[in-house]
């Protein structure tokens, strides 16, 4: 059984005290334990920004890719090898912005996965400029009078896109999010958690305490999460009352089910070695 | 009487299934034991417009397409105008009398035979569809030819559902009776079968040998977004993929593409893409990661010609520098061109095979007239080139010293490469620069350290491609002039060889394979022994002359480019050469 002490790694951490992402860490870390997933059957794949270095500090296999594309290089390594648990972390900047063009395409495609999406509302690492999900009014570097147009809903796209499941936690309470997570990855299917996580250092507004104030949990009013346009509702609510948890959560076929060919091996075990091609150069004749 | 030796171009509006009927009669003539050359000009659009199909066949290896047409099939009065000066004298218009009027006049020439057929008539007698119009004219086609109309029907029986099949050659005898009965042997082209007939030997495009390659090296996963001219490699392995067990994909976009093969790549799949110009730049930021995390897709890059969006369904080179320098900063890869199908075939296995070996990208680059013509060329060896996937570790657990390291210094730069799922191992890799764990590092000596590892790579890719044919000679060793190029103008280059060839001119020919990494020595050691050199190329500054120069401070003497859109022609080629020499 993988302990804490397996997924420690010897990199120093180099985000701000007092991160939001703390709490990511380590309720990632609590859900592979609490799931019994060894190191060597998990893959985190992350992009670019503070998030991104989730690769340095757990002690999994990884790939740490490039701004806006933790989704489609998940997918890769999921098609090729669907034995392995695959979970991406991404920034609010990196998937709602950078990697926007991926975002509905990997709901409605449906490939076994997880994306836990890091949304402090800001551009932390180039320090302090808007992203999609800032506050309208939101003063920052590149916005100095404000932020003009209102902020992206990805819980409400992730739901029109056809996501079978659709959260949203909460870094500032761990266990709470540790459970989303252990959900998102049992769930057979595109599994999306957007996670408020403050950044202490460039989000003057949306705090913990902001947060604190205002987060209330869809399961403690007996919300359905099998219904889609209840779930819908949800996820447009904004402003003194904000919702986490998991807003709708029901399975379809993954894309991998459709493909009958591969039902009794991964690609991954698929022989490279004498593919013979003879039956489609005949058709050549 | 010419026998055996033939250059047919049907015409018509873009959906009329010109492109059907050219490759239905250059079949034909495969089955009769000729070699084929098919190639097709079509544009931007799916109605209307002006598409041809050109087919050459000889009882003699045809490299590419002729400059004359000898036997024009006009579905529409257009073509006969748009196609009328490359008609030879004595040339035959197979064309429906009745829809179209066209006179000497018009033609501006009296030495044309027009051979009128109510391909209308026909098609509405047999109540089939207008489009089976061509069909009548195929039949008409092989009655002048004095062909054999089994060796069509054959192609039909095979290319269509056995119902439509059997209304299509109704339809081809009807317009062979006609024309037997009007026409006799009135026309100056004879086609017969030859003691080949029978030999298997195979007929497709370039884009379909890629596929075949792919498919024969393993390639297990196939990522891709459309984009002509790249696409029918899509449209060839999506069939495919039950039959192989593979991953055929259409991703939103390039960049998910990319991303999505490296990952394949990553988890120890042999996976490819492929694309144009402005899809290849979608890639560029992929194609980097793929360097710095030693990651080993295969990235095929169907050019055609730019800036931009250029001419869509036009042929270029314009992309090689691009291909060799994509993405910022600096890491191996290997750009290979192949020339023909045969070369499209074999070369894709060998990026493969140099993919993994040396855990880089590998970038094949085409262009539309190779992609999309036919060629003929006996049945691929399967087995002559065999699999090699390098320092991957296939055991399911690693049991080597200490921990594992993916990104590992040894003397090579090349790391043994476990695949996620493997005991024992953690695989970790990065975008960012890395240690040898994979674990993100900013250090100075690491960071030199690490881009030395990478190019280490590279010394031993360019020792193991000694043994690789980077380059290939064609002609005699003492010659007038060598011709140097690369991808596609192989075809052209060659014919233009032999038209020389028969006019007392020598010249022999250096076609550069592997563009990337550069086979200085082997290319010099030609070029020293070259009288002149003339680059050929299908772009405005040839690069090809540029990268020359700076691998071997070499000045090429003469320069012939072709930035239109259309391939070179072997006639206008060999003029060409002559006038520089």
């Amino acid at each position: 059984m993988v302990t804490l002490d397996d997924l420690k790694t010897p990199k120093t951490n180099t985000w701000c005290p007092g991160c939001g992402n703390f709490g990511i860490l380590m309720a990632f870390k609590k859900a592979l334990i609490e799931l019994g997933i060894e190191r060597e059957e998990a893959v985190l794949v992350s992009g670019i920004g503070c998030h991104g270095k989730m690769v340095n500090y757990v002690n999994i296999n990884g790939f740490h890719g490039i701004h806006g594309r933790v989704l489609p290089l998940a997918q890769g390594i999921k098609l090729a090898n669907p034995e392995l648990k695959v979970v991406g972390f991404a920034g609010d900047a990196d998937q709602y912005n950078e990697g926007w063009g991926h975002f509905a395409h990997a709901a409605r495609t449906n490939i076994d996965m997880t994306l836990i999406v890091h949304d402090n509302m800001v551009l932390g690492l180039t320090t302090g400029q808007a992203t999609s999900t800032s506050q309208q009014g939101f003063k920052s570097k590149s916005t100095p009078f404000g932020v003009i147009p209102p902020m992206l809903n990805p819980v409400a796209h992730a739901l029109v896109s056809d996501g079978t499941f659709v959260a949203r936690g909460f870094s500032g309470d761990m266990f709470h999010l540790k459970n989303l997570i252990v959900e998102a990855i049992k769930h057979r299917g595109f599994a999306f958690i957007d996670v408020f996580q403050p950044c202490v250092t460039f989000n003057y507004l949306n705090t913990y305490d902001w947060f604190r104030q205002r987060v209330y949990k869809l399961e403690d009013e007996g919300h359905d999460v099998t219904d889609r346009k209840k779930a819908l509702e949800k996820a447009l609510e904004w402003g003194d009352r904000i919702p986490i948890g998991i807003f709708y959560n029901k399975e379809r076929p993954t894309y991998y089910d459709n493909l009958p060919h591969l039902k009794d091996a991964p690609l991954t075990k698929v022989p490279t070695e004498n593919v013979d091609v003879t039956s489609t150069l005949n058709e050549m004749m | 009487m010419i026998t055996n030796k033939i250059s047919l171009l049907v015409g018509g509006e873009a959906g009329a299934g010109i492109t059907r009927s050219g490759f239905l009669f250059a079949k034909t003539c495969l089955r009769g034991g000729l070699y084929v050359f098919g190639a097709n000009d079509y544009q931007s659009l799916i109605r209307g417009g002006h598409n041809f199909y050109t087919v050459r066949a000889d009882r003699e290896m045809v490299y590419s397409q002729a400059d004359t047409v000898d036997l024009l099939l006009a579905l529409n009065k257009e073509t006969i105008l748009f196609h009328k000066d490359e008609l030879v004298s004595g040339a035959g218009v197979i064309y429906d009398g009745d829809q179209i009027s066209i006179t000497d006049e018009e033609l501006g020439r009296g030495d044309i035979k027009l051979y009128p057929v109510p391909l209308r008539s026909i098609v509405k007698e047999l109540e089939g569809p207008q489009i089976m119009e061509n069909t009548v004219a195929l039949g008409a086609a092989i009655a002048l030819l004095d062909y054999e109309l089994e060796l069509l029907d054959s192609v039909l029986r095979d290319t269509f559902s056995p119902k439509t099949a059997e209304q299509n050659m109704e339809a081809a005898k009807q317009g062979y009776d006609y024309t037997r009965e009007h026409y006799g042997n009135s026309f100056g082209y004879r086609l017969k079968k030859t003691v080949s007939a029978g030999k298997k030997r195979i007929f497709l495009t370039g884009n379909e040998a890629i596929g075949l390659g792919a498919i024969n090296a393993g390639c297990k996963l196939y990522a891709a977004y459309p984009m002509t001219p790249a696409t029918s490699i899509l449209h060839f392995l999506a069939p495919l993929d039950r039959q192989h067990k593979m991953v055929v994909i259409q991703t939103e976009n390039e960049i998910a593409a990319v991303n999505m093969v490296a990952g394949a790549s990553y988890a120890g799949v042999r996976s490819m893409t492929a694309t144009s110009g402005g899809g290849f730049c979608l890639m560029s930021e992929g194609l980097g990661m793929t360097g710095m995390t030693e990651t080993s897709p295969v990235i095929v890059l169907v050019q055609r010609p730019g800036p931009s969006t250029g001419l869509p369904t036009y042929t270029a080179q314009g992309d090689l520098r691009f291909a060799i320098h994509a993405s910022q900063g600096e890491f191996p890869r290997v750009v290979i061109a192949p020339g023909n199908v045969e070369e499209s075939f074999c070369m894709t296995i060998e990026a493969f095979n140099l993919a993994e070996k040396f855990q880089i990208p590998a970038l094949i680059i085409s262009d539309k007239y190779l992609a999309e013509s036919h060629g003929t060329a006996e049945p691929f060896d399967q087995s002559r080139i065999g699999i090699d996937r390098g320092k991957l570790i296939t055991e399911t657990e690693y049991t080597g010293e200490g921990e594992y390291k993916r990104h590992k210094f040894t003397e090579d730069g090349i790391s043994p490469r476990a695949i996620p799922g493997t005991k024992g191992a953690i695989v970790r890799t990065n975008a960012d620069e890395h240690n040898e764990l994979g674990y993100t590092t900013e250090d100075p000596v690491l960071t030199t350290k690490m881009t030395d590892k990478r190019f280490k790579k590279l010394d031993a890719l360019n020792k193991e491609l000694e043994n690789y044919e980077t380059v290939k000679f064609y002609g005699p060793a003492k010659a007038d002039a060598t011709i140097i190029g690369w991808g596609s103008t192989k075809g052209p280059i060659r014919e233009a060889m032999k038209i020389l060839g028969k006019e007392g001119i020598t010249v022999n020919y250096l076609q550069i394979v592997y563009l990337h990494p550069f086979p200085a020595d082997k290319v010099q050691r030609i070029l020293q022994s070259a009288k002149k050199t003339i680059v050929v190329e299908n772009n405005k500054t040839s690069m090809l002359s540029s990268l020359i120069r700076e691998r071997l401070l070499t000045t090429v003497d003469h320069k012939i480019l072709k930035y239109d859109g259309r391939p070179f022609n072997p006639e206008a080629l060999s003029q060409s050469i002559k006038e520089v020499l």
